[in-house]
């Protein structure tokens, strides 16, 4: 009985006030969901509001961004993973990939490349995207992380914020403010394409089919190859993963490489999505993406790319789905506020994400 | 013995070229090439491309001396290796303005032009130009090995006198304002052409630096050490006068400065107030708040709803006095409401779900949804100054906004003081070295941090108050996250956790490189001022993490590995490895 009671009692906290507050923001926040949503499916079933096709829409829509956003996440994740710091600069690694792409891009449209042979084309941009933000990811942590890796756990993470204006302004200094817009995509590619009875827009099938891919090369590099063992190995605990015989350093640096390389892939589908690229495009997706590692649980990819998915729905449909049930103007201007309300409600009632979080024993606090 | 470590040469040199061709690729060589300085000899443009040099010059040979072991004998070794560093660097950017003279790369990168190829030249155009592209950075990094030759004193001399001219080259603007107001205009345009020091008067003022700090050699420790050592009731004394001269000093300052640069000196106000809020909530209790912006848009907008006659939808037109203690009470509110879900969580977290708040209330504001009460991205106009019987205080005179936002800077500071000797404010410095042994300490830590959270929260929505004042209007995109993020910086940069630290962050960041959206003295900063912002952020990070006016506590913590060994036996066993000896977070 004394065991007990003794292993009780570290758990043990009376509820106080502060308990009771966050049960009533867990309730309110479950009754406004609801309400929302049968306030549009009452007004639904009265012929106002979106059609089922523009349902559709938004929930591919949704998807596409949402896969964009995982890929990002997934640096985000590795880099929590193994150092344990959110890597705010990650979204100008991203930022930087799309930015050179867009260089390529125009190259190739220029000396006519671009139409004829679109596919080399894209593959060529992807390569260049991904050889950017994986040198920017490589050389922010040499230069700015390894020196701070023994230093207090918020350090990092304002050094990353200041990495992070540094880079958005370089990029602006480097290749001038205005937005760069990619040249169109060929028309087969902005065509509806018939897909299981669904009627999908080509460029968002092709994002949702790169995303897949390389998130399958990724969970084959983490689990089968040598580096993905170190890389796990370190996340795991650094100490003993350097006692086995695996170089630290080396595989920090892989870690930041590849997820860079994600971010570089996701460089190329956000220019797919969009066209559009300026130097603080990086800034918000960064944001979204870290929201989509923490709602699949960081440290976790696969609850990376799914927390993207979610995140992208979310905010896609959110709107649309919930606010509009309040009879809310203009609800499209505040997808941002669905996108970061859903960070905050994640991180204070599953702070460990929808599919748990993996860390080091050092990590969790 | 003494060796020349070519390969610290080449590292040092190769950081130089890389410095000087950053400089001058995002196009700040270009922007800041009319800027003269020294007349006619240095422009900033010219300035920034090429002072890492002499640095890099100076620590490429540059041996840290530790306790109890010999300094390392000085001589010609320091001046090749300075020269050599240079010259590293110069073919860097050598080679650099070769290959844009080379290529046109005009399309990818804007600032890559012809120009920039005869600025990196020095006029001459590539072929005849480089030799000087070379030997510049060299005789620069000459120089910097030089130092090594000076004794210890004569270099910190120097150094400071090289420090003051480029001070008040950069701020000629407030050097010759102040002469103005003095009635010597003539001094003023005989020292200052083209908004820049004449090469005389730049030597004179090196000559009069150099000769002060001869001949108060350590005298302001000193003086220090009287005035704040001896028995207490001395000290209180004492402390009071300074306090008196101090406001003596601000009552004068206004009167001197003119409304431009009261203009300037009223946003260090409004910034300084946040800053020492956020100094609670980061700098005392060590929560990073990365939305702290909210509080001060909830000011802003609580004042301008209450009191503007165009308020969308009230009508109330109340006073500024009375909506004052409304706002407070708003952002207090804010600040339990933000507060109360984030308190269990771990450090980062924390910073995120803060900015989420921090954008979320933004873009509320912005909406079209409660555009009815806010006004959308019209914000709200036509807000009232403040009365103050005798007169108004408003924007159209600045001074009288200085004196206000004074006024209210000190009694924030005089509170956030008692409340970091006091109780609760040991409460906050318990919280952040080990929030566990603190809660083991009996200390209540949701009141501990909630309380920080409220008083953090009113200081911001005082300045929001100030703020909606001054300005007359206030609309969504005044409240960008970047607000959040440069007032982290001042505090930052100031030094975390001091009250000082935090004002001299204010000066020196708002009123020199500027506020978002606020030109600050170097108003050419412009376009660059966020690039500075975060190159700032992160060299304090690598290298002074306490900031610049560190607070005592602060440091020990931050630097407790190396003041728990010895730092000459860790050296004996490390020789080889830690050249550079001394670095910051270690």
């Amino acid at each position: 009985m004394t065991s007990a009671a003794a292993t009780r009692l570290p758990r043990r906290r009376r509820p106080g006030w502060v308990d009771s507050f966050l049960l009533a923001v867990r309730i309110a926040a479950i009754v406004l969901l609801i309400w929302g949503i049968a306030g549009t499916v009452v007004k639904g079933i009265n012929g106002e509001g979106p059609t089922g096709e523009a349902w559709r829409d938004l929930v591919v829509a949704g998807i596409a961004q949402g896969a964009m956003y995982g890929l990002i996440a997934l640096g985000y994740s590795m880099v929590y993973g193994v150092l344990g710091f959110i890597n705010f600069a990650h979204g100008e690694v991203f930022m930087s990939g799309g930015m050179v792409g867009f260089f390529v891009a125009n190259y190739l449209w220029d000396i006519r490349f671009w139409d004829t042979n679109f596919v080399l084309s894209i593959l060529l941009v992807l390569a260049s995207s991904i050889l950017a933000s994986t040198l920017v990811a490589v050389i922010v942590e040499r230069v700015a992380y390894r020196p701070l890796r023994d230093a207090p756990r918020l350090i990092p993470l304002i050094t990353s914020i200041g990495i992070s204006f540094f880079l958005q302004y370089t990029f602006a200094g480097l290749f001038g403010v205005a937005v760069k817009n990619y040249p169109p995509p060929p028309d087969y590619l902005r065509a509806r394409i018939g897909f299981l009875d669904l009627e999908i827009e080509g460029t968002k099938l092709a994002v949702i089919v790169v995303a897949v891919v390389t998130m399958v090369a990724l969970y084959l590099f983490v689990e089968k190859t040598r580096t993905g063992r170190s890389i796990r190995a370190v996340a795991e605990d650094k100490e003993i993963a350097a006692l086995m015989g695996i170089n630290v350093d080396r595989t920090i640096v892989a870690t930041f490489a590849v997820g860079g390389a994600m971010a570089g892939v996701a460089g190329t589908l956000w220019a797919l999505l969009f066209r559009g690229v300026s130097f603080i495009t990086g800034f918000l997706p960064g944001i979204k993406a870290f929201t989509a590692a923490v709602l699949g649980g960081i440290g976790n990819l696969g609850g990376a790319m799914a927390g993207g998915v979610l995140l992208g729905l979310f905010e896609g449909v959110g709107p649309q789905l919930v606010l509009a049930g309040f009879g809310i103007p203009g609800v499209s201007q505040l997808k941002d506020v669905v996108a970061f309300t859903a960070l905050v409600l994640v991180l204070i009632f599953k702070p460990s994400g929808l599919f748990g979080e993996r860390l080091a024993a050092e990590d969790r606090a | 013995m003494i060796t020349i470590d070519m390969r610290r040469m080449l590292r040092w040199g190769m950081t130089a070229g890389g410095v000087m061709t950053f400089t001058a690729a995002v196009g700040m060589l270009e922007a800041f090439e009319d800027r003269l300085l020294i007349y006619p000899v240095l422009s900033l443009g010219y300035l920034l491309l090429l002072w890492f040099v002499p640095v890099a010059g100076y620590q490429s040979s540059n041996v840290a001396v530790l306790e109890g072991m010999e300094a390392p004998p000085r001589g010609l070794h320091n001046v090749i290796a300075g020269a050599v560093t240079g010259l590293v660097g110069g073919v860097v950017l050598a080679l650099f303005a070769i290959v844009i003279n080379a290529f046109d790369l005009r399309d990818v990168f804007v600032p890559f032009s012809l120009k920039l190829v005869g600025l990196l030249t020095y006029g001459l155009g590539v072929p005849e130009g480089l030799p000087y592209a070379v030997l510049a950075p060299a005789a620069l990094g000459l120089v910097g090995g030089l130092m090594h030759l000076l004794p210890a004193s004569v270099r910190r001399r120097v150094i400071l006198a090289v420090e003051w001219v480029v001070v008040v080259a950069l701020l000629e603007q407030v050097f010759s304002q102040i002469l103005r107001q003095i009635r010597l205009e003539v001094v003023a345009d005989r020292v200052f052409t083209l908004k820049a020091l004449e090469w005389w008067a730049a030597l004179a003022v090196a000559a009069l630096v150099a000769a002060v700090a001869e001949r108060t050699r350590g005298g302001f420790g000193r003086m220090r050490e009287r005035l704040f050592a001896g028995d207490p009731r001395q000290r209180t004394r004492n402390s009071a006068w300074m306090a008196v001269l101090v406001l003596v000093f601000l009552i004068i300052i206004p009167q001197l400065l003119g409304s431009l640069l009261s203009e300037v000196l009223a946003n260090v106000g409004l910034f300084l107030l946040m800053g020492l809020g956020l100094n609670i909530v980061v700098g005392l209790a060590g929560m990073l708040d990365l939305g702290y912006v909210a509080f001060f848009a909830v000011g802003a907008y609580t004042v301008g709803v209450l009191t503007s006659p165009l308020s969308p939808r009230f009508t109330l037109e109340w006073s500024w006095w009375a909506a004052l203690p409304v706002a407070i009470l708003t952002s207090a509110l804010a600040g339990l409401l933000v507060g109360t879900p984030v308190i269990r969580m771990r450090g980062d977290y924390l910073a995120i779900v803060t900015l989420g708040f921090g954008e979320i209330v933004r873009i509320l504001f912005l909406s079209d949804w409660l555009s009815t009460t806010f006004g959308g991205a019209q914000g709200v106009q036509n807000i009232p100054g403040i009365p103050l019987g005798f007169t108004e205080v408003s924007g159209v005179g600045p001074e009288g906004v200085l004196y206000f936002a004074l006024f209210f800077v000190l009694l924030a500071a005089w509170i956030s003081w008692s409340l970091q000797e006091s109780r609760i404010g040991r409460a906050w410095t318990a919280l952040r070295e080990d929030e566990t042994v603190a809660a083991a300490m009996g200390i209540n830590i949701v009141r501990a941090k909630l309380n920080a959270f409220i008083v953090g929260a009113i200081l911001a929505g005082f300045a929001g108050a100030l703020f909606a004042a001054k300005l007359g209007s206030v609309f969504p995109s005044s409240f960008e996250l970047l607000v959040s993020i440069i007032i982290l910086v001042v505090v930052i940069v100031g030094g975390m956790g001091n009250i000082p630290g935090v004002a001299v962050g204010a000066v020196v960041l708002i009123g020199v490189l500027g506020g978002p959206n606020l030109p600050g003295l170097l108003a050419e900063f412009a376009e660059f001022k966020l690039l500075i912002y975060g190159a700032l952020l992160v060299f304090m990070m690598l290298r002074k993490p306490e900031g610049l006016v560190p607070s005592v506590r602060r440091s020990r913590e931050l630097h407790a590995d190396e003041l728990t060994q010895d730092a000459w036996l860790d050296k004996s066993g490390t020789l080889a490895e830690a050249p550079g000896g001394g670095r910051g977070a270690g």
